[in-house]
């Protein structure tokens, strides 16, 4: 038995298969055709349904002998993913209908992804590039189980489109409505979140540079620089709204002041970070104040400023965003969102959600990578 | 005394400095709106009385700090608490759902952080996926979950809650796979060579390692899921809360109700924190920590 390796996935796969032979008809239009056989009505998985236990109880059985654990986990993923995909093709046309097998073998398929990914996680390659490689499609694997899982249930189950749209749609919707989707990012994030995040790091970080130059300011703003970043500050909205007016100024204020603390405290105490040691040195060289600081003190505190550049980026998008929940012209991302909710096309909501991760996303990349370059002397960019 | 000359000093002297500026501008900004109202009724008034007359306008563009106390004093402690008005009933409403769905966030926080310390797939898959959900404006889909679930026909506390666990579960969830995993490898060997079973490990070592890494991250969770009940009343049309009064006073310009809710959500916010840091420390100190 020294070539067989069995795993709890793979055998509860075969399960699944076997209970779904059993139960037999997939979907509602297959079970009628089964209790009539006179009528000829079409129905899903006509051809394809021994195809795909055959392909999941294959995948199962294959992963349980003992192979190169490439090999093993380029099965897994071909079959599960093979009979995912026949599996939402399939329903198209039939939306609502399926039955437990249905799931049944979802669940299967999913359970060999599963075991994919185990096997992949168990990988240890000695390459560096493989590693990166490896990195990335772990994780790329488990999210596409999370579309697929999304996709298949929403259309097996029929879900009312308003509820929960299928990715699917609302890849459609987003590729349909690019132009509209594309000037709201223009007005919230290139106007908005781009001036407000600018002008509010800036501003903390001068206010930093301030209060390390005066203790007595550093003393009284730290505490309330702290207390602050408890606070919900996103309620100054509807005040900012009033002041600046419906465009994108309010919006910009808005940022301005959510990105305006985290700036300072963490600028402050990066400033801080420097050892004894290397400010004792600075002055054996007679280094003034500002010397220090540009030379010494400024770089030990690029992670914690950059720490902040990241903890902004977020929330400059949620600031403009929900900014816009108050008020703006017609156009802009929290304006989309809020009025589309209020139509009930969801899907468009999503796309617009989907839009904002990916802005968030590419956003808080830039700042990582910048840090990268900046910080290139740091261990943990080094790799150490 | 220290702590007085270092702390309260330098702070009250900053928090003086700001109230004066705030009525520098209160009487800025609200200038342009009293000059015009002057002009219109003919009167000249003096120096000190159009100073006056700007700090006491019913809608100004922005309030002097003592018309947000007094307006704040009265819905606070003179209205019956279960009038539609009272500052305590809205922070009421909001808060119950900040408690339920802060409770749910940190559980399945936990729950999630045990899972991807203990099984190593979720930690190469789902590890990933968490930490780059954080730099996704989460907040943006507040009002979907809201006008969908009454959709279906849940509406009140439960979509509100929601929010807030989702906000509140990302930084229980780092925070605590970062606590579990602090047990020095020395630590771990020491629980080998006493053959202490993964579980044993997990509650005698692992657990009490991580218990300060909860506190501190269930502070930033709670203060996170405050802001997800307020934006999560933003679109039910404003019934009751504090974000509700937010958009109330938007819609009507009552700026000095906004103000006072923004200070009733602030002293909410400030209490939420204290509380579980008092709680961090008494954990803390049960649990034998001493100060260090």
């Amino acid at each position: 038995m020294n070539w067989l390796k069995p795993s709890w996935q793979g055998v509860l796969a075969i399960a699944l298969c076997v209970v779904a032979v059993v139960l037999g008809a997939m979907s509602k239009p297959e079970a009628a055709a089964l209790a009539d056989t006179a009528a000829s009505a079409a129905y899903p998985y006509h051809a394809t349904k021994l195809l795909m236990m055959g392909l999941v109880v294959v995948a199962a059985l294959v992963s349980m002998i003992r192979i190169a654990p490439l090999i093993e986990a380029g099965v897994l993923f071909v079959g599960a993913h093979l009979t995912a995909w026949l599996l939402i093709s399939g329903i198209g046309g039939f939306e609502g209908t399926a039955l437990a097998p249905y799931y049944l073998l979802l669940a299967a398929a999913w359970l060999l992804g599963w075991r994919c990914v185990a096997v992949l996680s168990d990988i240890r390659p000695a390459h560096k590039g493989s590693r990166t490689a490896l990195r990335l499609v772990i994780p790329a694997i488990f999210g596409a189980w999370i579309l697929i899982i999304w996709e298949a249930v929403t259309r097996g189950a029929g879900i009312p489109f308003i509820l929960l749209p299928p990715p699917s749609a609302i890849g459609a919707r987003f590729a349909n409505s690019l132009p509209i989707l594309g000037a709201d990012v223009r007005q919230t994030i290139l106007k908005a979140v781009l001036f407000g995040y600018i002008v509010g790091s800036g501003a903390g970080f001068i206010t930093a540079i301030l209060a390390d130059r005066v203790p007595f300011l550093r003393r009284g703003l730290l505490p309330i620089g702290n207390m602050v970043s408890a606070l919900p500050i996103i309620g100054v909205a509807p005040i900012m709204v009033m002041w600046f007016g419906f465009d994108w100024q309010s919006k910009a204020a808005v940022v301005i002041i959510m990105t305006f603390f985290p700036m300072l405290v963490n600028t402050v105490a990066g400033l801080a970070a420097s050892g004894h040691m290397e400010r004792d040195l600075m002055r054996t060289y007679a280094s003034g104040y500002w010397p220090t600081l540009v030379k010494l003190r400024l770089p030990a505190a690029a992670p914690f400023i950059f720490n902040a550049l990241k903890i902004n980026s977020t929330l400059a998008l949620i600031g403009a965003i929900v900014a816009e929940f108050f008020g703006t012209p017609v156009v802009g991302m929290g304006f989309r969102i809020s009025t589309e909710v209020g139509r009930m096309n969801i899907d468009m909501v999503w796309a617009e959600i989907a839009v904002a991760a990916l802005a968030g996303s590419v956003f808080y990349g830039v700042v990582a990578l910048v840090e990268r370059a900046v910080t290139f002397w740091h261990p943990s960019v080094r790799g150490g | 005394m220290d702590s007085f000359r270092d702390k309260l000093i330098p702070v009250t002297t900053i928090l003086a400095g700001v109230v004066v500026l705030w009525y520098v501008f209160a009487v800025i900004l609200n200038a342009p709106f009293q000059r015009d109202m002057d002009s219109r009724a003919n009167a000249t008034p003096g120096t000190m009385e159009f100073v006056g007359k700007t700090l006491s306008q019913p809608k100004p563009t922005m309030p002097a700090p003592h018309q947000v106390a007094v307006n704040f004093f009265e819905n606070t402690f003179l209205r019956p608490i279960n009038s539609n008005r009272s500052l305590v009933y809205n922070a009421w409403v909001t808060l119950s759902s900040t408690l339920l769905g802060f409770a749910f966030g940190t559980a399945l926080g936990i729950v999630i952080a045990v899972g991807i310390v203990h099984v190593a797939t979720l930690d190469r898959s789902l590890m990933p996926w968490i930490i780059a959900s954080q730099t996704i404006p989460i907040l943006a889909v507040a009002p979907m979950i809201i006008v969908v679930l009454a959709a279906v026909g849940i509406t009140g506390l439960v979509p509100k809650a929601m929010i807030s666990t989702y906000l509140s579960f990302f930084p229980v969830t780092v925070g605590m796979v970062k606590g579990l995993r602090s047990p020095e490898i020395m630590h771990l060997d020491l629980m080998h060579t006493y053959n202490a079973s993964r579980a044993q490990t997990f509650w005698k070592l692992r657990v009490p390692a991580s218990v300060p890494f909860l506190f501190t991250s269930m502070k930033v969770a709670v203060a996170a899921s405050l802001v997800g009940a307020i934006v999560g009343e933003l679109p039910t049309g404003a019934v009751a809360g504090i974000g509700a009064k937010l958009l109330a006073g938007a819609y009507y310009s009552q700026s000095i109700d906004i103000w006072s809710a923004l200070v009733a959500g602030s002293i909410v916010a400030a209490l939420l924190v204290m509380v579980v840091g008092v709680a961090g420390r008494l954990v803390d100190r049960a649990m034998g920590g001493r100060p260090a």
